[in-house]
């Protein structure tokens, strides 16, 4: 099928300032694709572009398979769900809801039997006449949602909707815009700084940095297989682990060491390394650190450890030990005994370990 | 009055503040006695006939009332040679006033939408020169303004010193529009073009709609500046075009004889009449106005 975003060599200067730099991206339809980076990576900046609402300063920009890089917003076939939900604060809900449809010139019979599906759908029909100003945050987000859906866009995007919401709202909603997105199959652009939500909502996720695009792949891929030590860094939470260490690269695999608090350092073997460079950063979730006996494998291999302290997070237990001069932390089960000041037997799942050249940051394996 | 309730340890302290506050009542009370006493004594002068006022004291209240000095005030006191009033003038004020005002508020409120909503390069430079119009004198501009409006062919006519208000009103206008809009978030615009609306499409469904403070607050500013010019007034009319406050100024200048003070005051009063009714009806959104910009909605 054909791509129904493609994004071409894009670039975007404010003045003399690269915001943009060398954007390719192609989405499929019903692809849910995730912009996340920390905040000013630009990826407010890429969903405007892709909105129209900013001119796009060098590359292509096709939706639906047709150039749209000089077309203006409301020929674009989009529909836009901001922030702040810019509701219009004078009209009341129902008249926010069709208020493209009326520009438009919409007929208004389609216009009520438009907006009463949307409203069912959303469940916000005993809220039709109220303002904006007289709803709560999730109101205003739903009906916000439901100005977007009326359109029925070839592409729905979605500017940070719910940073302002409270926590608890904000998972609900999360899990409302991913249910909706697999009712109606659509196509989604959705921009986060929050990488939870990119994980949990995306099918395909583009990681930005300074204009630039750090790595674009299935959330598994970015988690498990992060491009470099930004992405690796950024994404998943506790982060990823990241220690310095001496690799040896032998006939078969390599010979890992790591410093340890002990004085003896910590030897590990990866009899699928490539070949590496001497000093090596290794990337380790702490979900792939558990308590020896825990994990089975070939790629299994104890490692006891120095506990400097420990964090019992309900379901999960955190230890924290220094290896390689970093502090580490290893996600145990919520039963686990540890110390802080004694030792700890652990074992490391080296089929899930990434490597890291220190100087480019670039992954190895 | 709480302070009375507290306990006998602070008893000298509450003693202390009661004092404090029945002295700053009285002082609030003499400056309102201070501000009121023109205006006391505007309205009385009006009531009293020539012959109270020679005889009696300036502040007595009048011992007959009588509105005559209003009637000649309003179409019998004489400006020169003609004998109309002010109501020839009062009508050519709010002429003047009524399209001037709804004028220069109507562009300065599109200025401030698009300095503040549709940012170009550029936009700051030109709202900065509209605020440097704020502080030119009005002296300055007399001279190249009656040449302009010489060659325009509306020297000495109402349009033409409507088109002198409007002018002048812009640089206002544009400033108080521009600092409300530039409160409201430009996802609002955003929002409104990617639901397919045009320039004017958003400024008048989207944005006028929320201006309702600020328009008054635009409206009380201009009307008061307006209705209360003088300068332009006297510069730029004619016999026939003059506004309120040249009249009232040849009224009072212009009398022979014995001095009508009745009829003066009656007439200063009726000159001020509109710019106070717009105070008292629009009062209270002017300040809502002012501080509604700093509010989140």
């Amino acid at each position: 099928m054909a791509p129904i975003l493609e994004i071409q060599n894009l670039y975007k200067n404010y003045g003399p300032v690269e915001i943009l730099k060398d954007i390719n991206i192609a989405i499929e339809p019903g692809d849910f694709l995730v912009l996340v980076g920390p905040s000013g990576c630009g990826k407010s900046t890429l969903l405007n572009c892709i909105a129209g609402l900013e001119p796009i300063t060098g590359g292509d920009l096709m939706i639906g398979g047709k150039n749209m890089t000089d077309v203006s917003p409301k020929d674009r076939d989009i529909a836009m769900v901001f922030q702040s939900y810019a509701l219009y604060p004078t009209m009341s809900v129902a008249k926010n809801i069709t208020f493209g449809m009326k520009v438009r010139g919409v007929d208004q019979e389609t216009q009520t039997r438009k907006l009463n599906e949307v409203a069912s759908q959303l469940q916000i029909e005993q809220l039709l006449n109220r303002r904006p100003g007289q709803l709560s945050g999730g109101q205003r987000q739903r009906v916000a949602m439901g100005r977007a859906l009326v359109r029925d866009p070839k592409l729905f995007l979605f500017d940070e909707p719910l940073s302002n919401l409270d926590a608890k709202l904000r998972v609900e909603m999360r899990s409302e815009i991913k249910k909706l997105h697999q009712t109606l199959g659509a196509t989604m652009v959705y921009v986060t700084h929050d990488q939870i939500e990119a994980m949990t909502l995306a099918t395909k996720i583009v990681v930005l940095k300074g204009g630039i695009i750090q790595q674009i792949g299935s959330p598994a891929e970015i988690y498990n297989k992060p491009a470099n030590l930004f992405v690796a860094d950024f994404m998943g939470s506790p982060a990823m682990n990241l220690i310095p260490a001496k690799a040896r690269s032998g006939g078969k695999g390599a010979q890992i060491e790591i410093a340890r608090g002990t004085g003896d350092p910590l030897i590990l073997v990866d009899e699928h390394a490539p070949a590496l460079p001497e000093d090596v950063i290794l990337g380790l979730r702490p979900e792939d650190i558990a308590e020896a006996g825990f994990r089975a494998g070939a790629d299994v291999q104890d490692a006891s450890c120095l506990v400097d302290m420990v964090e019992p997070a309900g379901a999960d237990t955190y230890v924290v030990s220094e290896l390689g001069g970093k502090q580490v932390t290893a996600r145990l089960h919520a039963e686990t005994v540890a110390t802080p000041g004694e030792m700890l037997d652990l074992s490391i799942d080296m089929s899930k370990v990434s490597y890291f050249a220190p100087d480019s940051g670039q992954r190895l394996n | 009055m709480t302070e009375l309730a507290h306990p006998p340890a602070q008893k000298s302290g509450a003693f202390g503040k009661v004092v404090l506050r029945w002295v700053l009542y009285i002082l609030l009370c003499l400056f309102a006695l201070y501000y009121l006493m023109p205006l006391f004594v505007m309205v009385t002068t009006s009531l009293k006939s020539l012959e109270e006022i020679r005889t009696g004291s300036l502040v007595a209240l009048p011992r007959e009332v009588t509105f005559d000095a209003w009637k000649t005030a309003w179409s019998g006191a004489c400006t020169g040679i003609q004998c109309e009033g002010l109501r020839p003038y009062f009508w050519n004020s709010v002429l003047l006033a009524v399209p001037a005002v709804a004028i220069s508020t109507f562009i300065g409120a599109l200025n401030g939408y698009v300095v503040a909503q549709w940012r170009f390069a550029g936009a700051n430079i030109i709202f900065s020169l509209m605020l440097f119009g704020c502080f030119i004198p009005f002296q300055v501009v007399l001279l190249p303004m009656a040449r302009l409006l010489g060659l325009m062919g509306i020297a000495g006519t109402i349009p033409g010193l409507i088109f002198v208000h409007v002018i002048y009103g812009i640089g206002f206008t544009t400033l108080f529009f521009r600092n409300y809009y530039v409160s409201i978030p430009s996802e609002l615009t955003k929002a409104a073009k990617v639901d397919g609306a045009g320039f004017f499409r958003i400024f008048w469904s989207i944005f006028l709609p929320l201006s309702l403070p600020i328009i008054v607050v635009t409206v009380i500013w201009q009307f008061t500046q307006i209705w209360n010019d003088f300068l332009f007034g006297v510069s730029f009319s004619q016999a026939g075009t003059q506004p309120v406050t040249v009249a009232l100024n040849n009224i009072v200048n212009s009398t022979t004889g014995v001095k009508e003070y009745n009829v003066d005051m009656a007439a200063a009063i009726i000159a001020a009449a509109p710019t106070l009714l717009v105070y008292i009806v629009a009062g209270k959104y002017f300040i809502r106005g002012l501080t509604a910009g700093s509010v989140k909605g």
